[in-house]
């Protein structure tokens, strides 16, 4: 299985090390994975900004870079679900595009829904908090909503349940935007940071030590108002929990 | 003053945003024990979503049917293609009367059509009836929520208010003592009033009957002690048949409130006798948005305000913040339709967390509206031309893997040794956020090292 590991431009050029845990996480489970090194974005920030049409040259890069492989993964929800609704391009390139639209994965959900993965070695002694990111869940659906009156179940959650040692810590609006959203997070300043500041309010009342998500980009968000406000969390991608020994 | 700004004074009182927060989050919770409670909730939102897809479909074939029916129950019916010809219309009725007071229930598309201004400047006196928007009215301000409208008021501010306008005594701010000063200024008014204003919730084609749903009954006292009872409503609001209520109505309350069905779900169907009853079906441009393919579900609506009470960014704004007679997730995807230039900021007033589409009772796609209208609005000129030169740049970057290396790695650079360039007031990110710890190599200079 030829797996093409897809790293956000932010995690590339921020979190190296949640690109590294998540190919440790990928070629544990056996798979052959390849890192296209030409890739950058996915071109979210501009189509979530009003000018989609701007995203032409990132797509055929996308398209380029990403269409031999039987699979595309990436640890974030957020430029998955951007890809698989919007990665479009023009005449014969459309069949590969159609191809990845149908075979990209977010890490959590590829973990459980396609390598079925039962067993990790990880061991992880702490109180975690998961911040369950809007396009990874309502998007995705990588775990219930709570707006649905439908059963509850949760990938993310479900992998972090076979990690040795982990305390999971229950939330009290389990949900809920943490208001990173992009440009979002400049264009509406005052309503982003202070949805971040409720976000982490309810992990420090709940007895979050260390509180993690699939989505680095709205952790980036919430470790920003954590490290400013110098509170006593920290914060990791759900990857390098599940690689924690 | 655009959502952006008005939301950072909103920010500004920190506990006041908390309990504006709280109090809608409240709500949503309320709507939430009410929806589990029945067990085939997600089959009643789907149904009611097609029912409104027929509806829309077959629009114009519903308004005649209803018109015909209604006008063979002797109720008058009027079209009004826009505001303008709406509020002229009411005018008109009251010219004919000779009438210079009216009261009112709660007609969201009244505050649409600026129908108090217009008649206030034509010599007519208007007095809403709901409680919450007579509260508004007092204070001089237009409703902040579609279904609570002085949601964002406290009841010790309700007692200065009401202290000024009723004459409850200083200090005062018991709910009961308020209601009751309302409910005897109101009740002097619904006796003395010839004509009656109400909104719709729901027009049946079958029939020509109309139902106004409210927790107070200040339609029906307004309208059962009235001779003249004028009814407005937008031209979406058609059920075809009666039966298809039974969907609606249970989903309504529980939606809004979490109650099981309003107070009052009252049904008006023609006349008495010696009274005159007026239907204004109101266009105001859903025909153009029912053009729009992408937006033409917003049209589903049925003004229950669920989106609003869980839009995280609405509980953290306040409803003024939209300008907009409706507010929140489901004004935003409306209010462009009415004028894309006021209206082009309330779009990208929205994380797109998708929780207001999961909440809606008629499943309207509203997150993936706000995305849609935020193409159609930059396409359209509508986007202020720094952010396009940014997007440009920023697209340009990321296009070219060799540039995008070498700027990942200057900003990195920057970061790590001059990282006042970017930590400064200049960038609203730091305002209260660090910026992330910059790593030495990016994971694509990492792999290159030990992968290959």
């Amino acid at each position: 299985m030829k797996v093409g590991l897809f790293i956000p431009c932010y995690v590339d050029q921020f979190y190296p090390k949640v690109g590294i845990a998540t190919l440790q996480l990928l070629e544990r489970f056996g798979c052959e994975v390849g890192y296209p090194a030409n890739q950058t974005c996915c071109g979210q920030p501009m189509a979530n900004s009003g000018y989609e049409h701007l995203t032409h040259d990132c797509n055929r890069l996308f398209v380029q870079n990403f269409a031999d492989f039987d699979y595309i993964v990436g640890p974030s929800g957020s430029c998955v679900l951007h890809i698989k609704e919007h990665l479009h391009t023009e005449g014969e390139e459309e069949a590969k595009a159609t191809h990845i639209r149908q075979r990209v994965y977010e890490l959590t959900e590829f973990l459980t829904d396609v390598l079925k993965v039962e067993n990790l070695s990880a061991h992880f002694p702490y109180r975690v908090g998961l911040h369950q990111s809007c396009h990874g869940q309502r998007g995705l659906h990588l775990s219930q909503m709570s707006e649905l009156v439908a059963p509850a179940f949760s990938k993310p959650e479900k992998l972090l349940r076979m990690v040795d040692g982990i305390e999971l810590v229950e939330l009290t609006r389990r949900d809920e935007c943490c208001g990173f959203g992009g440009t979002f997070c400049v264009a509406e300043e005052a309503v982003s940071a202070r949805m971040g500041v409720d976000r982490i309010d309810d992990h420090v009342k709940n007895g979050t030590q260390v509180l993690t998500g699939g989505d680095m980009s709205c952790l980036m968000h919430l470790e920003g108002i954590i490290r400013r406000r110098e509170l006593p969390i920290k914060v990791m991608h759900i990857a390098e929990i599940l690689t924690a020994n | 003053m655009n959502h952006s700004q008005a939301a950072d004074k909103f920010n500004k009182d920190f506990d006041r945003t908390s309990w504006h927060d709280e109090t809608l989050w409240w709500v949503r919770q309320k709507r939430d024990r009410a929806a589990f409670a029945i067990p085939e909730w997600e089959d009643l939102r789907n149904t009611a979503s097609q029912i409104k897809h027929n509806v829309l479909s077959n629009l114009d074939t519903y308004l005649m049917e209803f018109e015909k029916n209604a006008k063979a129950n002797g109720v008058t019916v009027h079209w009004a293609a826009d505001a303008h010809e709406h509020n002229e219309i009411v005018l008109s009725i009251l010219r004919e009367q000779g009438i210079q007071q009216i009261v009112k229930s709660k007609s969201m598309l009244t505050e649409e059509c600026h129908l108090n201004p217009f008649l206030a400047e034509n010599g007519v006196e208007v007095i809403d009836t709901d409680l919450g928007e007579r509260i508004v009215q007092l204070a001089d301000e237009p409703p902040s929520h579609i279904v609570m409208p002085c949601i964002h008021w406290k009841k010790e501010e309700i007692g200065v208010l009401f202290h000024k306008h009723l004459g409850t005594p200083e200090g005062c701010a018991d709910p009961s003592t308020l209601t009751l000063a309302a409910r005897e200024h109101l009740r002097e008014k619904f006796l003395t009033r010839r004509v009656a204003l109400t909104g719709v919730n729901f027009a049946v084609a079958e029939t020509g009957e109309f139902v106004v749903c409210t927790n107070e009954g200040n339609a029906d006292m307004g309208t059962h002690l009235a001779d003249v009872h004028i009814a407005c409503m937008g031209i979406e609001k058609i059920v075809p048949k009666r039966k298809h209520l039974g969907v609606f109505l249970r989903l309504l309350a529980r939606s809004a409130t979490g109650q099981p069905i309003t107070t009052y779900s009252s049904h008006f169907a023609k006349p008495r006798e010696g009274q005159q009853m007026h239907i204004i079906l109101v266009d105001n441009g859903r025909s153009r948005q029912l053009g729009r393919e992408e937006f033409r579900n917003s049209l589903k609506c049925i003004r229950c305000g669920a989106c609003m009470n869980t839009c995280p960014v609405y509980r953290r704004s306040g409803g003024h913040s939209y300008h907009n007679a409706v507010a929140g997730p489901i004004g935003s995807i409306l209010a462009p339709n009415l004028d894309m230039t006021k209206n082009a900021d309330l779009p990208f007033a929205s994380t797109l967390c998708g929780s207001c589409s999961n909440v809606c009772p008629v499943k309207i796609n509203i997150h993936e509206q706000l995305y849609s209208w935020r193409q159609v609005l930059t396409k359209s000129g509508h986007s202020p031309t720094a952010k396009t030169i940014g997007m440009k740049a920023m697209a340009a970057v990321l296009s070219s893997p060799s540039v995008y290396r070498f700027s990942g790695k200057i900003g990195r650079l920057t970061l790590s040794n001059t990282p006042f360039v970017v930590n400064n007031s200049l960038n609203p990110w730091y305002k209260q956020r660090e910026m992330p710890e910059p790593p030495k190599e990016s994971f694509g200079e990492w792999y290159k090292k030990n992968r290959k």
